[in-house]
């Protein structure tokens, strides 16, 4: 028989240690003794004209595709293609400025953003419908848009000079200090993650992603979902596609290359499980933040080129191994938990 | 006990339902009609199709043919999501819930209370949750993630959820196979209250003693057909046998005279910490011993230790009176060891090769002429197996997958017999096979038996452990706690030694 065996504690302490023992909070530190290590050994790596805005900066984009990323994993799935589409949304992005003189800059976040939607819809489509596993899809479609993109750009580029100084603005304005592309992430951000946690159609994807089977029994609608997932995965590199030109300024072919495994890596550093049903989208966005800020850091302490991504490695295979640690220990314990209370 | 609600409209009926799949029909003819108020028994012997029914009505099969009405109007469930809407709730023996999502989350999941925005309400989710765990007299954190509950606390949990869904039809898919005597006495109790709140439920098991404990009518199928309906105060459990099973039970289990010669197998003091403990027995030459236990209690997971293919920490295994090495399964079988193990298609089997390879996979070195192993040898040896078991196949190059269970059985029993053993294991040997072939099995069995080799057989189903074995050994939550002659082995005994909850002090 079971019977209660949690001790009342105050709802205030009992978020407060759980805010201690989020992953969350383990990156925030980590994030704070990368940049202070940094800082230390080379004050302008904060404290420089630029130093605080590129911070913040160079993060904002890989911080938006990962955030879909996340989505996407959490319903036990994963989107290769992502890279790809952020860089035909780039170019998307060039060509319409070079094509249409004078376009609203809205005009084009929509495009860019209802370019990526649809490129997220064949992904979802073929996964969902053709029950096909998503890594072997979006393996599939991550070559076919890349090649798409290749195909449209040839030799070609977009140069700055292609794109109105307002629209190249965004990519360096700031306001109130925070650059306005960081601003943009972050309202993606805090509606994704208001949305993973509030909504029904957002905790059925943990739901989906916990058990696909045991979903489909409880009546949820997997398809749709899982749909939805991909569509929101696609979008969120759109909008990141246009992000990139205005930051950039220059788009060529390979615009993204290797986003994907960036944005999969941060998802993971940032506590996503790879197989679905935990994690959350600030999670992935520091594990953004995170992964970005050490490949900055790292020429400042001193580790050398071919080191750099070894070290990227390491935080991945340790923030998995720290959550195969984590899942283990706490099954043990709820094991416990019902052993002791029976 | 409700006897007067025959003429009233039923609150679910199924009537003369059809389901094939491809040229396999898995329901003939189904029929069930249930009333409000009532709990009614659903029994028949695996393969008869119970399940194909439950998920007819649960909306995860469509069926081809028949009536299926609610309260009276025709409907026809497309989705789980449907039957649901429609107020008929299923819980499974295996519970289904999100391991990784709250107590709470689960019970709600996909119609969460909202608020402004659709925005879930947890407060109210919360309260609910609670609520009823108060009226089920249970106290589940419902905070805390289903990951590491029990399976009676899941199932609670399932309930729970057919509560909250104020389900007005509740089946319940052999929920006690994997419960404590305990566990079943507090599933009973809400079950009985639920009813008494006016609903219909559902009550599958194998377990008669259940059936007459709870039930006030019963339903009795055979080989996908209604065999009949009638109170349970009308019937007695040799009826139920005698309808369910079609034949009398001596043809079921035609059990041999075997001599009984030396030691063969001595298993002593056997532990693996937090599966099993203590475990200690031995099995003689032509002795057949029965190994019961309910789902769970460690008995695949003492057997599989035995041939090796699980680790144990403590205690020994002798074969024929020399020691066996742990963990070595290729070592077991050059010892004369063989395990039938539980689930035939994923470790008996591989399906995708014909009978022939499949039966000559253990004696593949044994067939090999310099290095390389010759066709005409494998079928040769194979031939031999499949006709002295009587495989019915069309040709021995058929695909395994495609051969009914009863037939993939006695190719797995046709790949270990090929090896000569003296020892044979058989976990679960006849799970989801038909009744005929079942007795064919038996009869194997027990020849086997009678030409010398020690078994022990590993089953669930009571009648075929005291129908086969010489000897029962009865396993619960890792420990053994009954040995029974075939004299002394009666089902109250044994049925008492798997389920009692109280330790004997120790």
């Amino acid at each position: 028989m079971t019977t209660t065996a949690t001790t009342p504690t105050h709802p205030v302490l009992a978020g407060l240690g759980r805010l201690i023992r989020a992953r969350e909070t383990g990156i925030a530190i980590a994030i704070v003794a990368v940049v202070t290590l940094a800082t230390v050994l080379n004050p302008s790596f904060l404290f420089s004209n630029d130093g605080f805005r590129d911070l913040l900066l160079t993060p904002s984009l890989l911080m938006v595709v990962a955030i879909g990323q996340a989505i996407v994993i959490i319903t036990r799935n994963v989107d290769l293609s992502v890279g790809s589409v952020v860089g035909l949304t780039a170019y998307l992005t060039g060509t319409l400025f070079v094509q249409v003189p004078g376009l609203p800059i809205v005009v084009v976040f929509v495009a860019g953003i209802a370019l990526g939607a649809v490129l997220g819809l064949i992904n979802g489509a073929l996964v969902a419908f053709a029950k096909v596993p998503a890594l072997v899809i979006t393996l599939g479609t991550m070559y076919i848009y890349r090649g798409i993109n290749v195909a449209w750009t040839g030799s070609d580029r977009i140069n700055a000079s292609d794109m109105p100084a307002s629209f190249r603005g965004l990519g360096t304005d700031t306001v109130l200090g925070l650059p306005v592309l960081t601003l943009l992430a972050l309202v993606v951000l805090v509606y994704a993650a208001w949305h993973l946690r509030n909504l029904r159609s957002g905790r059925e994807l943990y739901a989906i992603g916990s058990d696909p089977a045991a979903a489909q029994l409880y009546g949820l609608r997997v398809t749709r979902r899982v749909l939805a997932a991909f569509v929101v995965s696609g979008s969120a590199a759109g909008l990141a596609g246009v992000l990139y030109a205005a930051r950039y300024g220059t788009v060529s072919s390979n615009a993204g290359f290797g986003w994907e495994l960036e944005a999969i890596g941060a998802a993971v550093i940032g506590g996503v499980a790879i197989f679905g049903g935990v994690g959350t989208v600030w999670g992935a966005a520091l594990g953004a933040f995170l992964l970005l800020t050490i490949n900055r850091a790292l020429p400042i302490i001193g580790v050398d080129d071919f080191w750099q991504r070894a070290v990227v490695g390491v935080l991945i295979i340790g923030a998995i191994v720290l959550d195969r640690i984590a899942a283990q220990r706490q099954h043990r314990r709820l094991v416990a938990q019902r052993e002791e209370t029976r | 006990m409700q006897s007067d609600t025959t003429s009233a409209t039923p609150a679910l009926e199924l009537s003369r339902v059809v389901k094939s799949f491809g040229a396999v029909v898995a329901l003939r003819s189904g029929s069930l009609r249930l009333h409000d108020g009532s709990i009614h028994a659903l029994i028949g012997e695996n393969g008869a199709g119970k399940s194909t029914l439950v998920k007819i009505i649960a909306g995860l099969y469509r069926r081809d043919g028949g009536e299926f009405r609610l309260r009276g109007e025709e409907v026809d469930f497309h989705s789980t999501a449907q039957s649901k809407a429609n107020g008929i709730a299923v819980i499974y023996q295996e519970p289904t819930l999100f391991p990784d999502l709250s107590v709470v989350e689960n019970i709600f999941m996909g119609r969460q209370p909202t608020g402004r925005l659709g925005r879930i309400d947890r407060a109210a989710m919360r309260a609910e949750a609670t609520e009823i765990f108060e009226r089920l007299g249970v106290s589940i954190d419902p905070d805390r993630p289903t990951d590491g509950l029990s399976i009676a606390d899941q199932q609670i949990i399932e309930i729970a959820k057919a509560i909250s869904l104020d389900a007005s039809v509740l089946v319940m898919d052999e929920p006690t196979a994997a419960l404590s005597g305990v566990e079943v006495d507090r599933l009973f109790s809400v079950a009985r209250s639920l009813r008494d709140e006016g609903r219909a439920l559902v009550f599958i098991s194998h377990r008669f003693d259940e059936v007459f404990d709870l039930c006030d009518t019963v339903t009795v199928m055979r080989d996908g057909a209604h065999v009949d309906t009638m109170p349970i105060a009308e019937t007695t459990v040799d009826d139920m046998v005698r309808m369910m099973v079609g034949r009398d039970v001596t043809e079921m289990f035609p059990k041999l005279p075997a001599e009984i010669g030396e030691e063969v197998l001595a298993v002593d003091g056997l532990t693996q910490p937090g599966v099993f403990h203590d475990v200690s027995f031995t099995v003689h030459a032509g002795e057949i011993v029965g190994l019961a236990g309910l789902v769970g209690a460690g008995r695949s997971e003492v057997a599989r230790a035995v041939f090796g293919v699980d680790p144990y920490r403590e205690g020994t295994v002798h074969v024929g009176g020399a020691p066996l090495p742990k963990g070595r399964p290729r070592a077991a079988m050059a010892r004369g060891l063989a395990l039938v193990p539980e689930d035939r298609r994923r470790q008996g089997l591989v399906l995708d090769l014909p009978v022939t390879r499949n039966i000559t996979l253990a004696v593949r070195d044994r067939l090999a002429r310099f290095g390389l192993i010759w066709g005409s040898r494998e079928n040769e040896s194979a031939r031999v197996w499949a006709s002295r078991l009587e495989v019915k196949t069309a040709a021995l190059d058929t695909e395994s997958g495609t051969l009914s269970g009863g037939n993939q059985q006695k190719v797995v029993l046709g790949k270990w017999l090929a090896t000569d053993p003296k020892v044979l294991i058989v976990d679960e040997p006849t799970r989801g096979i038909d009744v005929g072939t079942k007795a064919e099995v038996h009869r194997l069995l027990s020849q086997l038996a009678q030409q010398g080799i020690a078994i022990l057989m590993i089953s669930s189903e009571l009648p075929e452990v005291l129908g086969m074995a010489d000897r029962v050994l009865v396993m619960r939550e890792g420990r053994l706690t009954g040995e029974f002659k075939r004299e002394q082995a009666t089902p109250e005994a044994v049925m008492l030694a798997a389920t009692a909850d109280e330790e004997p002090a120790r």
